[in-house]
């Protein structure tokens, strides 16, 4: 007998709508398996254990009663330790935010509570959403739960692991680079990155505002759709959120399409893609074919500047969007009572040296708070971007990397302008490989930079993209197919992506 | 005598926009509220809060934009400006870099005086940016700390350069009158320096004249100034001792110790003085806030602000110095009190039908007793119609002027009309059969004085004009004199 947690975020529904299963009931039965599965996953960075039962009751009562209720009532959802929520602490994966109870909710986290969704919990990440693999994450290190000795993706790992684990039928996810769909990916679960603007970033904790959009993660395309329903919409609240009707993704989503025109991305089938991967994807468009699409080859001959592009744009937007974690008005601060002892001792070293040259370099109390702050409560990933970042924007150098970015950007955007001339959807690899080893390329932040070598232009042209599962390993680690649409056509990728699971039953494998 | 050199002077003015909420979020702007009570988590740049613009302050913005005849790009976009400083929330400024809401306009100044000629000050750019917090310095007690009130962060404010077009602190002076004025106008803020809701930083430096042409000084930037006169001060004191310098040093601009340089105005010691540079370096990193869309400006958008502009200070100078005819010194005055109290002379000359004589009244009647009671013109007792019916009596020799002056004082007291004031004051209109029935006995009653003025001496008649007084106190001195005159002439 297929157990409840098996069964996806749709069919649940239906049955906490039919009064076959209580909210309660499934609450518990989330809670219980995260009891089983999270010492080992490590999914969680919180579960707000003396809430969800609560949650779950408040709804029970308002169906019973008869009461009009939310889009997903009852429905438990984990939600990415990156999106702010009233009086719930929202650490980002970071010691700088590990005490930060923002005063309000996320315009998600909002839409969620409307819906009656049962918040259960605050999923682990990379901190500050920079990663690709959820080891940056400063308290915790999520593993993926088809082998705990590996990386689940990232930064989204925990959301992603979650629903591998079954320990959420749904979960948000944020994707800057790949980090919804990547950890999808790797996790053998269904992950949608919407198109920019879908979604409000309002109260979602700010790593590259231009790319960052927040996204669904579930088993199938079918349960994503659901959930996009719920958090898409416009909001007055973020400008660059678009004024657009919602359309009824979860209705639409069944219906196949007919004449659907792949494009099969020349530059994403060459040097450093691995043979497993390669051969899951070419099976996959195999599927595709059976079921009546037709496949070209398109090109994307900016590709190969998308990892660069991405790295210096989303760098140069977090070096001041991190900013603010100054140590002045909230989050971590340095022990200042140390610090300043350690200023005194080097003015009265600098004095008695005679070094006035020193003495006019040492920093004021205020810039070394700032400096101790920062450096205590960022980790060494953020660190490094923050580095980097900074030097793109100086003087002297923002044409050679911010202005060239941007143009390159529009190159890239352009590249899938024409691409989608000839065809639907682009699909493709979503990773070059399955899911590393825990702390394999903890020491060298190109090689993992390279791991969004496929998803980073999606964000660079502001696509919707979504991850499916496509297969395995011989090691049986998942394996995940990439589709991209033009902007704004979500409904088509997700009708598509449904297409397949219909076809297929990679998404429905448990670890 | 030629001065041994030429003063430049440029003006960075920051105005604060008289919008209800800030510049990115829906807090109120009210001055004097206790330390942040009018914050949200937009304003004090909690992690995840977005930015919204405030239409209005773009609309304000373009208004003076348009007013200062700017040039204005078919959009406008926002920039981050960042640099750390703990009334700064989210480490940087939202402000405007490469493609400013509005750039090369002017602003025409001139002294009726005539200590300088009239002449158009080019405005660099003017572009909108948000406030930062304030910072409070407590060093109590061998303690350094700082509070920090975010009320202000966020606030809208419209940064105005000028080019370094003035010659001399009375025009630096000057321009800030006008452009003050114009902003007032114009409604878009209250230009209020104790508040702060208007802020003057000035550069200057000297061109000095050398065998081989003009040699320019160090730029100063001087801060700190807090009234139009602070700044005259600061700018004379800074010419100086630039002058001063230059003789003993001889250091000119963007040689070693010729670099630009930051000094403050020290109100009590009037002496300028220098300020510790921020931080070494002024690499603020500016790049495109993401989180905001460009502001497209349309053609008609801005057309339709240019219409609705009303008329402003140099327009309503030149009408009414043509349409009103009195001369550019009184316009001027007239003018630079606002637009209400020239709204208040225009309907008392309409009425009355005599510019100047509305123009004198006002002056010595109306902006004397504001001044007294430091008010405006909204406060003045007596209703324009009221004030003209006055300036009527007078004009038609039914009261002479020192008469009008003891109804107006009437009138303001008592808050009564012109007839009410008269009867309270028993001034009667005398008619004029009337006066010339009582002209004709008292020359009958004094020979003498007719025959002296028949002999030439006209000024006899005065102490015919004192007679009639008696009689009739209401008489008005200079008819009587004309009318006995008259008489005597047709004996
Ligand atoms: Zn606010």
């Amino acid at each position: 007998m297929i157990s409840l947690l098996d069964h996806t975020a749709t069919i649940l529904l239906r049955q906490l709508q039919a009064g076959a299963l209580s909210a309660v009931e499934l609450a518990q039965a989330y809670m219980d398996q995260i009891d089983r599965c999270d010492g080992t996953v490590k999914a969680f960075l919180h579960i707000h254990a003396d809430s969800v039962l609560e949650q779950a009751e408040r709804i029970d009562r308002k169906r019973a009663a008869g009461q009009p209720v939310g889009r997903l009532a009852g429905l438990p959802v984990a939600v990415k330790d990156l999106l702010c929520q009233e009086g719930q602490l929202t650490t980002c994966a970071s010691h700088m935010l590990g005490n930060f109870h923002p005063p309000y909710d996320a315009t998600a986290i909002r839409k969620l509570k409307e819906a009656d969704a049962v918040l259960l919990g605050r999923t682990n990440l990379d901190e500050f959403a920079m990663g690709g693999s959820t080891e940056n994450s400063a308290f915790q290190k999520t593993t993926n739960p088809w082998d705990p000795q590996r990386i689940p993706g990232g930064s989204s790992g925990g959301s992603a692991a979650c629903v591998a684990a079954r320990m959420a039928p749904l979960a948000v996810g944020t994707d800057t680079g790949g980090s919804i769909r990547c950890p999808a990916a790797l996790c053998g679960v269904t992950g949608l990155k919407p198109s920019y603007g879908r979604v409000s970033r309002f109260g979602l904790v700010a790593f590259a505002s231009s790319l960052d959009q927040i996204g669904p993660i579930a088993q199938t395309a079918e349960d994503c759709a659901l959930l996009l329903e719920v958090l898409a919409g416009h909001d007055p609240n973020d400008s660059t959120s678009v004024n657009r009707p919602v359309p009824a993704y979860s209705l639409a989503v069944r219906r196949p399409l007919v004449g659907l025109r792949l494009g099969l991305v020349r530059e994403h089938f060459g040097e450093g893609l691995d043979g497993e991967v390669e051969q899951a994807v070419r099976e996959a468009i195999r599927v595709y074919e059976s079921l009546g699409a037709t496949v070209a080859e398109v090109s994307l001959p900016h590709s190969r500047y998308a990892v660069a592009t991405y790295y210096i744009i989303a760098s140069c937007e977090a070096s001041a969007n991190l900013a603010r974690y100054d140590g002045a008005h909230y989050g971590y601060r340095t022990k200042e009572p140390a610090m300043l002892d350690e200023l005194k001792h080097q003015r009265k070293q600098l004095h008695e040296a005679g070094d006035s040259a020193g003495l006019e370099a040492l920093d004021s109390a205020l810039i070394r708070m700032y400096r101790c702050s920062r450096s205590e409560g960022f980790g060494l990933e953020v660190k490094r971007r923050v580095m980097l970042g900074t030097y793109a924007l100086s003087a002297g150098y923002y044409d050679a990397y911010y202005l060239k970015a941007l143009k390159v950007r529009r190159l890239i955007h352009r590249d899938f302008q024409e691409a989608f001339k000839g065809v639907d959807l682009i699909v493709g690899p979503v990773t070059p490989t399955p899911a590393y080893k825990l702390g394999e390329k903890a020491d060298d932040p190109l090689a993992m930079y390279l791991f969004d070598l496929y998803t980073a232009s999606t964000n660079l042209a502001g696509l919707p993209g979504i991850a499916v599962p496509c297969g395995f390993s011989t090691g049986r680690l998942p394996i995940g197919l990439h589709l991209q649409a033009p902007p704004f056509e979500d409904e088509r990728l997700l009708r598509a992506a449904t297409m397949f699971q219909q076809a297929t039953d990679w998404h429905t494998a448990a670890p | 005598m030629t001065e041994p050199y030429v003063i430049l002077i440029g003006l960075e003015v920051h105005v604060q926009l008289l919008t209800r909420s800030k510049l990115f979020c829906g807090c109120s702007t009210r001055f004097g509220a206790p330390p942040n009570t009018q914050t949200c988590p937009v304003c004090i740049g909690m992690p995840g809060s977005l930015p919204v613009i405030n239409r209005q302050a773009v609309q304000l913005a373009l208004r003076t934009a348009v007013a200062l005849n700017c040039t204005i790009p078919r959009s406008t976009k926002w920039d981050r400006k960042q640099y750390f400083y703990p009334d700064l929330p989210k480490g940087y400024q939202i402000s405007q870099y490469d493609l400013p809401l509005s750039h090369c306009g002017w602003l025409e100044i001139s002294d009726p005086k005539g200590a300088f000629a009239s002449k158009r000050v080019g405005i660099t750019r003017a572009h909108l940016e948000e406030d930062a917090g304030k910072s409070m310095h407590d060093e109590a007690v061998g303690r350094a700390d700082s509070r920090i009130d975010l009320n202000r962060a966020g606030t809208p404010l419209l940064e105005i350069v000028s080019e370094p077009d003035l010659r001399s602190p009375a025009e630096a002076k000057c321009y800030l009158t006008e452009l003050k004025l114009l902003l007032g106008y114009l409604g878009v803020s209250d230009c209020n320096m104790q508040e702060g809701s208007l802020r003057v930083d000035a550069n200057i430096n000297l061109h000095v004249g050398t065998a081989d042409g003009p040699v320019p000084t160090p730029i100063v930037e001087v801060k700190n100034m807090n009234s139009f006169r602070a700044v005259e001060r600061a700018l004379s004191y800074e010419a100086e001792r630039q002058w001063r310098l230059w003789q003993e040093l001889g250091v000119r601009l963007g040689e070693p110790g010729g670099h630009k340089t930051t000094r403050g105005w020290d109100e009590g010691r009037q002496a300028t003085y220098e300020q510790r540079a921020k931080e070494e370096s002024s690499d603020y990193r500016y790049f495109p806030d993401p989180d905001l869309l460009p502001v497209v400006l349309p053609e008609e958008t801005v057309e339709s602000v240019r219409a609705s502009l009303g008329e402003l200070p140099a327009a309503l100078r030149a009408r009414l110095e043509t349409g009103y005819g009195i001369t550019p010194y009184d316009a001027d005055v007239l003018v630079n009190q606002g637009r209400a109290l020239v709204d208040y002379y225009l309907a008392v000359a309409d009425a009355c039908g005599d510019g100047k004589t509305a123009c004198n009244w006002i002056q010595q009647g109306v902006l004397r007793w504001l001044n007294d009671r430091q008010t405006t013109i909204d406060a003045y007792p007596v209703p324009a119609t009221e004030f003209a019916a006055l300036l009527k009596a007078v004009l038609a020799g039914e009261l002479t002027t020192s008469r009008g002056r003891e109804v107006l004082a009437e009138m303001i007291d008592h808050g009564e009309t012109v007839e009410q004031a008269m009867k309270r004051l028993g001034i009667e209109r005398v008619d004029e059969a009337e006066l010339e029935t009582l002209c004709r006995r008292l020359l009958e009653a004094n020979p003498k004085i007719v025959a002296q003025v028949q002999a030439g001496k006209e000024k006899a008649v005065g102490s015919l004009i004192g007679q009639a007084k008696k009689h009739n106190p209401n008489a008005d001195p200079g008819r009587v004199k004309d009318i006995c005159l008259k008489l005597i002439a047709g004996m």
